[in-house]
């Protein structure tokens, strides 16, 4: 059952076209995350499915009821969609609890059960009655959370909700979040502009760009089969160069020396491949190497504790290798090493 | 439509000195009188704010940036004397000195300008000294680990940091000295606006009058122009730093010659209202009739505030929530509209709308409704912020949450809404209805006949020189006046210092209060 379509829709602020033709689909029980740098629409996208803007063009339904079309709005409170905004906005003048069981109809005391359940979903158990002011940042997040995930609704959207907290809140917080939404069967859009957010969280991924919808699909195939060479360095670090000559079994010759193609790329024309830095192999001198590595030159070292990114000179070009934090003696600049490249790597026509 | 009410009286004036010509106003006022009127009236002004700043901003750095004894208590004490209103200030100078001398009366520019600079001063320190506690001390740490001492430090970057504030608290001192009626016509200081009130009420020559007020309104536009101005360029400065407590500068042995500075200040400006109150209060109640003249004033005073309140509040409610809630390019306008009004001395919204009451609505003349709209003019800002301070209690994005949980609009507007912005609201009543209570000019012109309020009849009992009539209510007028003045000290936060510096700063945390 498709519990969310949005089809063809599309939005413009004056002249600036916020959202142009966009196609999502999720199932009940979906996580999705729309990942995009600031000002792509995401945002804009987000309070059209709450309805708190309008639409242009298309149609957004939920479960089978078409909540909007051009000219025809539900308005938001109908729409049974609930929203987690950056910052929260737990109302001031409520307990927790209460702030929980605002979205539950008769109020809090008729609901104990679904408020304990939601705060304990939440890892908040027992805090019912404290005011917001008292909570941490993380705290007034998880409630907003409670209060989002309390009356079941069909659909839960979340706006970049981590993004005002501190990187060391962030992680446990993500992990805590997800356990509580999955956990509750809840249908989930997170909306962000980090990459790692996006990928560890959500099942499958929507990466847009200048109100386009670029790439859906799950974190690996967004990871690793990008569409194009500008998707795949916005979810993570890239190279891209040119191939240089093609080699027999989908094999082909790069500055950085032969490598795999993956399956299912162009085969007409131009190309450029994106090899990701921890696909790039290191060996010394003294250790051994497959015989078509080439020879490199290590430049810098920026270390980061569990792994460490080497830029290297490869023929007077540059070049990328992420390397796991290993006891044995680090790689220091001026060293001379073979590299190679290992897995396959996504290619692109470069005519288009 | 509500700003376009506030503004009736300005659009008045401006139309009946049209209607006169342009050259007939010129030759009405390009006369020795009207330059001399003029030539007191700015040098006044422009004497006390100077006098302002260097008072205003002094303490302001004394007690949010230094080691001075006491700081905490100063930083609530210096904004104290904002609650002593000019003419009660000027009734308790007048009244003192007349203890000491029998024949010399307590008056003249110096008198004025003394006890103008002693009332006036807070309107400096309080936004200089909200500004420092809220600036960024970030900048000051860089500025000191880039090698200025603390006396550099201060000239470099700290001033300049909250440049606005001490510029737009210097205009607005020079705007209330313009404006000011009370103490220069208790104090005999020939100014415009005591020059307005004379030819009213005692040549009852309008026209000159009209002429004046404009003259008046026009030098008020341009200091206000001025204002803007400077605002606009300071907005650069405006910075949202993390707040962090940072030691305060030690001022070694200065730092009692600070406290002697403050310490004096405070003497001269409570000191002497304390004096004058405790010498006449006690003569005054026990005179015969008294307590009854006392209450019947208090109830003119509480019946012509409560009107001019509900107007004041029914036409801030929508500039206030539209201010809040879309700011753009109108609100502003709007904003900056009802500011316009209050910049106006009391003395010409009164003639401007006495002309408008006996040459457009005479019914309303001498009655309650048209003083309600003079306390709507000149307290609507008062009220605008207000209102848009209480509803940025309740962001837009509470709303679409509530709206999410399947509450509409009037359910969201009941339960949300309403509790978190009611307190504020409330508040703001509370200071408007203060301020009309001791509102003097506008209240003496427009009164229904017969009808005293505890200023007018202040403003009477000092004119005849007696002075224990007057005290009680001078007593009264203080008590009231102080409440808002205690409210607008707490809310600035300035005395609260070193305490918010613990709170987490990462995350905005919306407070019911």
């Amino acid at each position: 059952m498709t519990d969310v379509q949005i089809a063809n829709v599309g939005k413009s602020f004056g002249d600036v076209a916020a959202l142009q033709d966009i196609n999502l689909d999720m199932a009940t029980g979906d996580f999705m995350a729309v990942l995009g740098p600031s000002g792509c629409g995401k945002t804009t996208l987000l309070r059209c499915i709450a309805g708190f803007e309008r639409i242009d063009r298309g149609r957004i339904s939920l479960g089978h009821r078409v909540v909007t079309l051009p000219g025809v709005h539900m308005p938001a409170h109908r729409r049974q969609v609930a929203i987690v905004p950056q910052d929260g906005a737990l109302f001031p003048h409520l307990t927790v609890a209460a702030n929980v069981a605002f979205g539950l109809k008769g109020g809090g005391r008729k609901h104990r059960g679904r408020v304990d359940e939601c705060l304990e979903l939440v890892g908040l158990a027992g805090m019912g009655a404290r005011m917001p002011h008292e909570l941490s940042g993380g705290q007034q997040q998880r409630v907003a959370v409670a209060r989002a995930l309390a009356p079941h609704p069909p659909l839960v959207l979340l706006d970049e909700p981590f993004s005002a907290l501190d990187a060391s809140l962030r992680a446990e917080l993500r992990d805590d979040i997800k356990q509580a939404l999955t956990s509750d069967g809840a249908t989930t859009l997170l909306v962000t502009h980090d990459q790692s957010e996006a990928l560890s969280m959500a099942d499958s991924v929507a990466v847009m760009a200048d109100g386009r919808i670029r790439q859906v699909g799950t974190p690996t195939e967004i990871y690793r089969h990008p569409v194009d060479p500008w998707v795949g360095r916005f979810v993570g670090e890239a190279m891209v160069l040119p191939v240089q000559e093609k080699l027999a079994n989908e094999r082909a010759l790069t500055a950085v020396g032969p490598i795999w193609l993956r399956s299912g790329t162009p085969v007409n024309g131009r190309q450029e491949v994106l090899i990701r830095p921890e696909q790039v192999q290191i060996a010394r001198a003294n250790q051994g190497a497959p015989p078509d590595a080439k020879s490199a030159k290590v430049e810098s070292v920026a270390y980061h504790g569990h792994d460490a990114l080497i830029t290297l000179s490869v023929d007077g070009q540059p070049a990328q290798a992420r390397v796991l934090d290993r006891p044995s003696e680090p790689l220091v600049p001026g060293e001379a090493v073979r590299i190679w490249v290992d897995g396959g790597c996504a290619a692109f026509s470069t005519t288009t | 439509m509500a700003t376009a009410v506030a503004l009736i009286p300005l659009f008045y004036l401006l139309l009946r000195t049209g209607q006169a010509g342009l050259t007939a106003w010129w030759e009405r006022i390009a006369t020795a009188r009207v330059a001399e009127l003029a030539t007191t009236s700015v040098l006044l002004a422009l004497v006390v704010a100077l006098a302002c700043l260097a008072i205003g901003v002094g303490s302001a750095y004394l007690v949010t940036r230094t080691n001075v004894p006491g700081r905490r208590f100063f930083a609530v004490m210096m904004a104290l004397p904002l609650a002593v209103p000019s003419y009660v200030a000027a009734f308790t100078w007048v009244s003192v000195a007349d203890l000491w001398s029998d024949s010399a009366r307590f008056e003249g520019f110096v008198a004025a300008a003394v006890v103008l600079t002693l009332y006036t001063y807070p309107y400096v320190y309080l936004p200089v000294a909200a500004a420092l506690s809220g600036a960024d001390r970030g900048q000051e740490e860089v500025a000191r680990s880039l090698g200025y001492n603390a006396w550099g430090t201060l000239w470099r970057v700290t001033l300049p940091q909250v440049r606005p504030a001490i510029a737009g608290g210097g205009l607005l001192a020079t705007l209330y000295v313009l404006a000011d009626f009370g103490a220069v016509s208790i104090l005999r200081v020939d100014t415009f606006t005591r020059a307005v009130f004379t030819a009213f009420s005692a040549g009852f020559d309008r026209i000159g009058a009209l002429s004046l007020s404009t003259l008046l309104l026009l030098i008020t536009l341009v200091i206000l122009g001025a204002e803007s101005w400077t605002r606009r360029r300071g907005a650069r400065y405006v910075s949202s730093g993390a707040r962090s407590a940072s030691a305060p500068a030690d001022l070694g042995w200065g730092r009692l010659a600070g406290l002697a500075a403050m310490s004096l200040v405070l003497l001269a400006a409570l000191g002497v209202p304390a004096l004058s109150m405790l010498r006449w209060v006690d003569e005054g109640v026990s005179q015969a009739d008294s307590l009854a003249d006392i209450a019947a004033a208090a109830g003119g005073s509480l019946a012509v505030s409560a009107a001019g309140t509900a107007l004041t509040l029914a036409l801030a409610l929508p500039v206030g929530i539209l201010v809040a809630r879309y700011p753009g390019k109108l609100s502003r306008a709007l904003e900056g509209a009802a500011y316009l009004a209050h910049s106006l001395p009391g003395i010409v919204v009164g003639l401007s709308l006495v002309f408008f009451g006996v040459t457009v609505a005479l019914p309303l003349y001498q009655t309650t409704a048209l003083l309600a709209l003079a306390y709507a003019t000149l307290f609507l800002p008062l009220a605008v912020a207000a209102v848009a301070g209480a509803a940025a209690q309740a962001p837009p994005s509470l709303d679409e949450v509530a709206q999410s949980l399947g509450y509409s609009r009037s359910a969201v507007f009941r339960k949300v809404t309403l509790p978190l912005t009611l307190p504020g609201i409330g508040a703001g009543a509370a200071l408007v209805f203060l301020t009309c209570m001791k509102e003097l000019p506008a209240t003496l012109l427009l009164r229904p006949t017969g009808l005293d309020t505890l200023a007018t009849e202040l403003w009477q009992a000092t004119g005849v020189q007696r002075y224990a009539e007057a005290a009680p209510l001078a007593f009264l007028l203080v008590i009231l006046a102080a409440l808002p003045t205690w409210l607008l000290a707490r809310r600035s936060g300035i005395s609260a210092g070193p305490k918010l510096a613990k709170q987490p700063t990462k995350i905005k945390v919306v407070e019911t209060q």
